[in-house]
């Protein structure tokens, strides 16, 4: 590649804020513009179903930087403002409104879009998505003791709200499609776990719940299932995941599969162009180089490593285990590695003392681990993986002994045999 | 309001004007003091927020809760002085506190 002196990078989030953040903190002198459609400035997603929804944290707190900081370090933030069309002959990426700026490297953060109630009735006031805090502020006012919460949707996304709403004094039905909580992200035990936890706390369940309609005149009054059921609802959450944003992409005849496709350096099918965070798929080192797209803080501020140093022409970083968390009451939830695959698990410690492991094996081979409130599991866990080494099943099943000693032991016989 | 002092491992410091109610975590990262990474936002979920609390001051920080210690046993180089900053919320009392930083968070 030429000489880069002007980079844009297109999506605000934590993905697209940490590649200018660290392009400059790495010495890069040119032009930095960064394009997002929010209003706000680049923060944190993660407290959006957490904290900021429950009222804990303002969003100063949840804004990564002050939005001052980008006029200080010279990066140009264009803020609610759209990018609708890459130029890769010319290099150029024209904006809503026909501006036009140029780039020698452009770095797609585009994220990921909130997937929307197939349903009549969907745009009845009181059904929201959860992605943005414009989504969070939308809804907040609904949010009193008493009111009936229907979240449709039972993964990471609508299990924190649920946990929140909870606490705040709403009544809570989830309605799911699958036989089981988390059924996509977690192993059936684990879902077990979580759909005890939730139920104990006086949420409802309905499994295998296929929403049919919205009921509402001008506001949302519940939702119709297809077995003709109706649960009342003063307001509907819609957490069935997302879709990757990658028109921008596509549109310019960039390679897309699960995502807009790059190598490990964050590459797209155009070498001045990289693709980071939900938007994008890229080789897994740690599990045979597999393709996978992740929706996590730790892919945002990874991807974003790798692109800012290999614009800066250094080595991009090591990459870690991949990891994730979830808060629920007083549970955290600590996941580091990819489960995908697992053949066999073993449990650490018992689910009634509400803090305990289970890891996931494809044959001898230790491939994730899920923590409840066990944080040296999960980050001795994370630590293996990252160096390819594993712990027989039966020792880690002996809860007796620290994590701490098990994986000093790992590593030990692992240095004896190099 | 509480003046804190960050010490680079390569000795460089920074002089935070840190508000109440906020953490020593968090004064570090809006002001972009390198060499706390903080990928968890402050949720106790990473390990990535690693100081050295000066000795002075172990007694005004406090202790770390078993969560925070049992976490601080995997970060890099730990001490009897280490904590995750995300943990400690600045009050007056920590004005003047000082921190040192680890060589790296991972």
């Amino acid at each position: 590649m030429d000489e880069i002196r002007r980079v844009i990078i297109i999506g605000a989030g934590q993905a697209g804020g940490e590649t200018a953040q660290r392009l400059r903190q790495g010495g890069f002198t040119g032009e930095i513009t960064l394009i997002g459609e929010e209003p706000h400035a680049p923060y944190q997603r993660p407290p959006l179903s957490k904290q900021y929804l429950s009222g804990e944290l303002p969003m100063e707190r949840v804004l990564l930087r002050p939005p001052e900081v980008y006029t200080h370090e010279n990066i140009a933030w264009l803020k609610s403002t759209r990018a609708v069309w890459i130029d890769r002959t010319n290099r150029r990426v024209r904006l809503e409104g026909g501006r036009e700026l140029s780039y020698d490297a452009l770095v797609l953060a585009t994220g990921a879009r909130p997937r929307k109630l197939p349903l009549a009735g969907a745009d009845l006031a009181g059904v929201h998505v959860l992605r943005t805090a414009g989504d969070v502020d939308a809804m907040r006012a609904a949010f009193v003791p008493g009111a009936k919460l229907v979240v449709v949707g039972a993964g990471y996304i609508g299990l924190e709200v649920t946990a929140v709403a909870r606490k705040l004094g709403l009544d809570v039905t989830v309605v799911e499609s699958a036989v089981r909580p988390l059924a996509r992200v977690t192993s059936p035990e684990m879902a077990g776990f979580f759909l005890d936890e939730h139920t104990s706390k006086g949420v409802r369940f309905v499994l295998g719940g296929q929403c049919a309609l919205i009921k509402g005149v001008d506001r949302v009054r519940g939702v119709g299932l297809d077995d003709g059921q109706e649960v009342a609802a003063d307001i509907v959450i819609a957490g069935i995941g997302v879709t990757p944003d990658v028109a921008l992409a596509q549109h310019s005849g960039l390679t897309i599969g699960n995502g807009i496709v790059t190598d490990r350096q964050c590459r797209t099918s155009d070498p001045a162009i990289f693709a980071i965070g939900d938007c994008a798929s890229r080789p897994m080192v740690h599990y045979d180089n597999r393709v996978e797209r992740l929706e996590s803080v730790h892919n945002a501020i990874e991807g974003a490593k790798i692109a800012a140093a290999t614009i800066l022409g250094q080595a991009p970083p090591a990459e870690e285990t991949p990891w994730f968390w979830s808060d629920q009451y007083d549970l955290k939830l600590q996941i580091a590695g990819l489960f995908g695959g697992y053949d066999h698990t073993v449990l650490r410690g018992s689910m009634a003392d509400r803090a305990f492991a289970m890891f996931y094996y494809k044959g001898e081979r230790l491939i994730a681990v899920d923590a409840i409130n066990k944080p040296a599991e999960f980050l001795g866990t994370k630590m293996l993986i990252a160096k390819g080494l594993s712990i027989a099943p039966d020792i880690l099943a002996d809860a007796s002994r620290p994590m701490k000693e098990l994986v000093a032991e790992a590593q030990k016989t692992a240095s004896q045999k190099t | 309001m509480a003046k804190i002092t960050y010490i680079e491992a390569s000795g460089k410091e920074h002089v935070i004007d840190a508000p109440n109610g906020q953490t020593v975590m968090e004064a570090a990262v809006k002001h972009a003091v390198p060499g706390i990474d903080a990928d968890c936002g402050g949720a106790c979920a990473c390990a990535t927020c690693h100081v050295y609390v000066d000795p002075d001051w172990l007694g005004k920080t406090g202790e770390p809760g078993s969560m925070e210690q049992s976490m601080l046993d995997f970060a890099n180089d730990v001490e009897t002085n280490s904590r995750l900053s995300c943990q400690i919320k600045v009050s007056d009392a920590l004005d003047g506190l000082v921190v040192r930083l680890p060589k790296s968070q991972h």
